[in-house]
């Protein structure tokens, strides 16, 4: 299991902040895809993974980055602070 | 080495001379505030952030600008929450031994907190919300780093 959060619109369109998640994904990638099969919403969320940033455990990463060993995963849009 | 990330408001004048007095050995102490930008009709602004991430991610950079500068000490205060226009958003202040690595460590930083800490802002208008999205001109800016 492994939790899956969701900031700004990404968390809009999906729905929720965070949810746990049972994936056999070996990357961020995979587990993109698998969310997108489940409904609608994800896919629309993720339509455009460019779009997108994911972070690894509190750390950015890239989707291809493996999620072996992963407790904590997080998808949102480019940042906005400052 | 300070971060703050709050939803409460922060005396700016308290906290620079608090920094300042701080900082033994400093020549040249700079600050720089973010201010809630009242144009185009803007109501208010709400910012989302990560709570198990923007520490963290937050004391990377400063680290990274006080290693890199020879800072003397570095202060990042950054709120969330719904905030009016006209409000402080966040500050940053840098005790260097000179001036050009305190003006140029918090520029740095100015540039990396936009776009490596996990904040986004949504401003409300008479017409409804929306998510301030960011800009090339923003991921461009780390470049000159």
């Amino acid at each position: 299991m492994i939790d899956v959060l969701y900031f700004a619109w990404v968390r809009e369109r999906i729905g929720l902040p965070r949810e746990r998640v049972e994936t056999g994904a070996a990357t961020v990638a995979g587990l993109v895809k698998e969310l997108c099969a489940r409904e609608e919403r994800y896919a629309a969320a993720f339509a455009d993974i460019s779009a997108l940033r994911v972070a690894l455990d509190q750390e950015l990463a890239d989707f291809d980055a493996p999620l072996a060993g992963v407790r904590e995963v997080a998808f949102f849009p480019p940042m906005t602070g400052g | 080495m300070r971060v703050s990330v709050q939803s409460e408001p922060f005396d700016l004048g308290a906290e620079v001379a608090s920094f300042t007095a701080g900082a033994a050995g400093a020549g040249a102490v700079v600050s720089f505030t973010g201010i809630v930008r009242p144009d185009g009709g803007l109501t208010g602004m709400e910012i989302e952030h990560y709570p198990g991430m923007t520490g963290k991610a937050i004391q990377a950079i400063l680290a990274q600008a006080v290693d890199r500068w020879k800072l003397v000490d570095g202060l990042v205060i950054h709120r969330h929450g719904r905030l009016a226009p006209g409000e402080t958003i966040m500050m940053v202040a840098t005790a260097a031994p000179h001036r050009g690595d305190a003006f140029a460590a918090a520029e740095f930083l100015m540039d990396y907190l936009k776009s490596r800490a996990p904040f986004w802002k949504k401003e409300s208008r008479d017409g409804g919300e929306s998510w301030v999205a960011a800009k090339d001109s923003d991921e461009d800016a780390l470049k000159r780093w």
